[in-house]
């Protein structure tokens, strides 16, 4: 029988940016918290002289354990899914901080379209730009009401960052100065903008400068280790939930964090959350927390299984079309990060050296900043060069048509070693009707509970965004004076491979019950004292990294926790959608 | 190229202390009462190599199988690996970094039992593995975070076997070809001769119990360039010959003084136990 603990204001699952920026909030506000985490205890210690390649970027030593848990995948509905059976295939954060920790710190904010989609799109090009079967929508939410809340997340992390000339405005500029400049990103923005594009410097969250933020943690400055994205960072210089919210959820005294707890079930009675049960993974003993408000934060699969698993909203049924749990899945997978590579002969970069975030960008074909009338999809994406310090397992490009073994991919491998750069974009994806998570039927966890499926496949108008990101990327890398240009190819087909955390949807925000699962303070419509925090709540995806956004969507969930706690009732009203979708 | 030796420069070879200093960690206050300050002043105080630690030395001991039990499969194992890295101008082959150890070690520990991965079945496309098998041959991955990762095909993984007993069946199967095809052992082939059956290995044209040929194949390239670049702590890589090659200089500090450099830095390789040792 689970023990049953005394209760609390408010239980947190998850420690990530999600998670910590709720616990670290509403803890300053003076309520009692519990942060249930399912990973070890960690900080910057655990972090220093791990700079190995093998353990952390080839065996995935960050990455969730997959032999207790993972998700299954399919493209359609009539497959048959199959587990995601391996680190190589699936990155998933687990420990303190979870993916947070080890993420790479780009740092983008949203545009008008991503949070107008529906409106922005009619308005300019008509209902008909919009095609059968795609359901993205806006969120119920404007970039000019999510400003505050991206301008508090900047500054809890100390982004560095130079403003992108073609961005939307900004009732504050990033929180420090961007980060110095490698060639190879200098090559990058000076042939862009002979181009007649507008470069800027990536906004990042490593450092520029020590900083100390309005909580009053200090993050030191990014020595540009090169072991970046997958690491933990070892001098504290880069913006993590270990360096700042949770130290600050702590040391208000009001916050317990609990590692090692694995949550199976949210609880719940006649409509409201009651608290949660979970596991102590090393006893194996079963405790129910008890608390006023529940707050998923534990990253897309989570929120998403864990809402199916206690039977709370309806789920998604692709079929009849109604249902909002598991609705609106979308994310970044090998379709995006298309782009071109380059061999040069005459040119040698220090690509060993880097940082997550060191890269330069541009937004020409971002969002709706172009005309897409005579194009045949809606929105766009962030052209980047990334310098991530790459490590020798990971650097061995060659030009395409080389043999992958043997005398000449030996020596090709090593020649081009510090010669090949690639630019890619980073596009939008849209919601469709038929991609969707659910419960597996067949394939369960340690405990017997079955896993999260996805399902999930290319449209054409995928592919055409693809294309189009491609064709520009490959100009640009022609005009960088490649001596070589190898465009990428267009997949067939997702893949399965959940990499670099881009996964989102399922538990999407709106101002419709009948379509989304949340409402704008990410408090589900069905369950007024449970809030669902994350990218789970992304209706879509924008055309640039996410993790501003999960920051930003963090601060505004917590004002309405906070206003939820002082008087408890449904913050927003539902409003009927003026359209489908 | 400069041998970049600058000791206002973080990335070469330089004190901790001054790396500190140059990189204004002192300066910046941030070691008298900032987070910085408790770790420098746990962790980074000790002298190096206080005495407690064996000395590193190449130490040959470590050249032992711990997984392969025959020397033959080993045999073949290392054949293989020395045609898929061959030894020429820029250097040493597989053998010589001592990859077929490396390969040997890895499988002997918890990545080669899949520790980390879901094997529960059902395994429904065990017997036709081919289609998921063969669906991923791209070079390289795509998706975000796609450039720091191996450049090599990762097929769906579906199969009950774990990775060492891929190898194990793998390996197996490289013997039972050359014996067919050639009444010889693999490793007593010429080498055109291994190059035709590994390439038919990687076009999946040989039937392999449990598991497509190509799965095999990629998962024995993708060891081979890791036991070449791998950190020697693992086995491979020995003297550090492969970050030679490459012009990898190994973990440091960082390259703050570095990075906006037009110049290419040639530096003396380093370790991790050189770079854990600087801790303390
Ligand atoms: C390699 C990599 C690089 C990335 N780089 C970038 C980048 O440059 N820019 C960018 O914008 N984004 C990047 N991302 C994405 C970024 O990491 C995520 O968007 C972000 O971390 C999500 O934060 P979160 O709080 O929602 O989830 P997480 O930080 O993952 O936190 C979720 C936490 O919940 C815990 N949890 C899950 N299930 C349970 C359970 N049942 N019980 C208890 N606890 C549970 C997990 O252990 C985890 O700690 C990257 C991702 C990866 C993998
Ligand atoms: S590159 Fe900078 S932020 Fe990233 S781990 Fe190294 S020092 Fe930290």
């Amino acid at each position: 029988m689970a023990k049953k603990l005394e209760k609390v204001d408010v239980v947190v699952v998850g420690s990530g940016w999600a998670g910590g920026v709720v616990s670290a909030e509403v803890a300053k506000a003076g309520y009692k918290v519990v942060t249930l985490e399912r990973g070890k205890p960690v900080d910057r210690q655990d972090y220093i002289g791990v700079k190995d390649e093998l353990r952390y970027t080839d065996r995935y030593e960050m990455m969730q354990n997959l032999a207790p848990e993972t998700i299954t995948s399919r493209n359609t509905l009539e497959e048959e899914a199959l587990p995601v059976r391996t680190r190589n295939e699936m990155m998933a954060g687990t420990d303190l901080g979870g993916g947070s920790v080890h993420w790479a710190g780009a740092t983008y904010r949203w545009r008008p379209i991503d949070f107008q989609f529906r409106t922005k799109t009619v308005e300019r090009y008509g209902e008909k730009k919009i095609p059968e079967g795609m359901i993205s929508r806006d969120w119920g939410i404007t970039y000019e009401e999510m400003d505050p809340y991206y301008d508090k997340w900047e500054k809890t992390a100390g982004i560095s960052g130079e403003e992108d000339p073609l961005g939307e405005k900004r009732s504050n500029p990033w929180p420090n100065p961007p980060m110095k400049e490698s060639p190879a990103v200098k090559l990058f923005k000076e042939t862009t903008k002979k181009m007649g594009y507008h470069p800027y410097q990536v906004a990042s969250a490593n450092l520029s400068q020590s900083y100390t933020n309005p909580d009053g943690e200090t993050i030191a400055q990014c020595m540009f280790c090169s072991f970046c994205t997958q690491y933990g960072c070892d001098f504290g210089a880069k913006s993590d939930p270990l360096v700042t919210v949770i130290p600050t959820a702590v040391k208000t005294g009001n916050c317990e964090i609990r590692t090692h707890s694995l949550v199976r079930r949210v609880l719940h009675e006649n409509g409201k959350a009651t608290g949660v049960m979970y596991v102590d993974l090393r006893t194996g003993l079963e405790y129910i927390q008890p608390a006023d408000v529940v707050v998923l934060g534990a990253f897309s699969f989570t929120n998403n299984r864990l809402l199916l698993l206690s039977k709370i909203g309806k789920p998604y049924d692709p079929v009849k079309r109604t249902g909002v749990i598991g609705r609106n899945f979308n994310g970044q997978f090998n379709i995006t990060f298309l782009g071109a590579r380059g061999f040069f002969e005459d040119k040698k970069f220090n690509l060993f050296m880097g940082a997550g975030a060191l890269g330069g960008a541009l937004s020409d074909f971002a969002g709706d900043n172009f005309d897409h009338s005579d194009v045949d999809f809606i929105n766009g994406g962030g052209i980047e060069i990334r310098q991530y310090g790459h490590g020798p397992i990971a650097t061995n490009k060659v030009p395409r048509g080389t043999k992958q073994w043997g005398p000449e991919f030996k020596d090709k491998s090593l020649h081009y070693t510090n010669r090949s750069l690639v630019v890619w974009y980073t596009p939008a994806v849209m919601s469709w009707w038929h991609n969707y998570t659910s419960l597996d039927p067949t394939y369960t966890d340690e405990f017997g509970d079955p896993l999260l499926r996805i399902t999930n496949k290319y449209t054409d108008h995928d592919k055409a965004m693809a294309k189009f990101g491609i064709e520009k990327c490959t100009e640009i890398m022609e005009k960088m004076g490649a001596d070589i240009v190898d465009p990428d190819e267009i997949p067939e087909e997702f893949d399965h491979i959940y990499d670099g955390g881009h996964y989102a949807g399922g538990v999407s925000m709106g101002e419709d019950p009948a379509t989304s699962a949340v409402n704008n303070y990410l408090q589900l419509w069905d369950m007024e004292n449970l809030f669902v925090v994350g990218g789970s709540a992304f209706p879509q995806f924008g055309g640039h990294h996410p993790t501003a956004t999960i920051g930003a969507l963090s601060y505004r969930a917590s004002e309405g926790i906070i206003k939820y706690l002082k008087e408890p009732k449904l913050l927003t009203q539902p409003k009927k959608a003026a359209a489908k979708a | 190229m400069a041998e970049t030796q600058d000791p206002k420069k973080p990335g070469s070879n330089m004190s901790r202390r001054n790396f500190l200093k140059n990189t204004g960690l002192v300066a910046g206050g941030l070691i008298g009462g900032g987070l910085f300050g408790g770790l420098i002043t746990n962790q980074m105080k000790k002298p190096a190599n206080n005495g407690k630690k064996p000395a590193a030395t190449a130490n040959h001991d470590m050249d032992a199988r711990t997984f392969f039990s025959r020397t033959d499969d080993f045999e073949t194992l290392s054949a293989a690996t020395e045609r898929l890295y061959p030894e020429d101008k820029n250097g040493p082959g597989a053998i010589a970094l001592s990859v077929p150890y490396f390969i040997d070690r890895q499988l002997a520990g918890d990545w080669g039992s899949n520790a980390h991965e879901y094997m529960k079945g059902p395994f429904p496309q065990n017997q036709e593995s081919a289609y998921y098998e063969n669906q991923s041959k791209d070079q390289n991955k795509q998706g975000p975070n796609a450039d720091v990762q191996t450049p090599t095909p990762t097929p769906r993984y579906q199969t009950r076997m774990n990775r060492g007993e891929i190898f194990r069946e793998g390996v197996k199967t490289l013997q039972d070809v050359a014996n067919t095809k050639h009444k010889k052992k693999f490793a007593e082939l010429e080498g055109e001769q291994m190059d035709a059956i590994l390439t038919d290995f990687e076009e999946g044209k040989i039937r392999m119990n449990g598991i497509d040929s190509i799965a095999f194949f990629n998962l024995l390239l993708q060891t081979t360039v890791e036991g070449a670049y791998a950190d020697p702590v693992y086995g491979g890589n020995r003297d550090m010959a492969g970050w030679k090659m490459k012009e990898y200089p190994g973990p440091r500090m960082g390259y703050l003084g570095q990075i906006e450099d037009e110049e290419f830095a040639v530096m003396k390789q380093e370790s991790l136990r050189d770079y854990q040792d600087m801790w303390g």
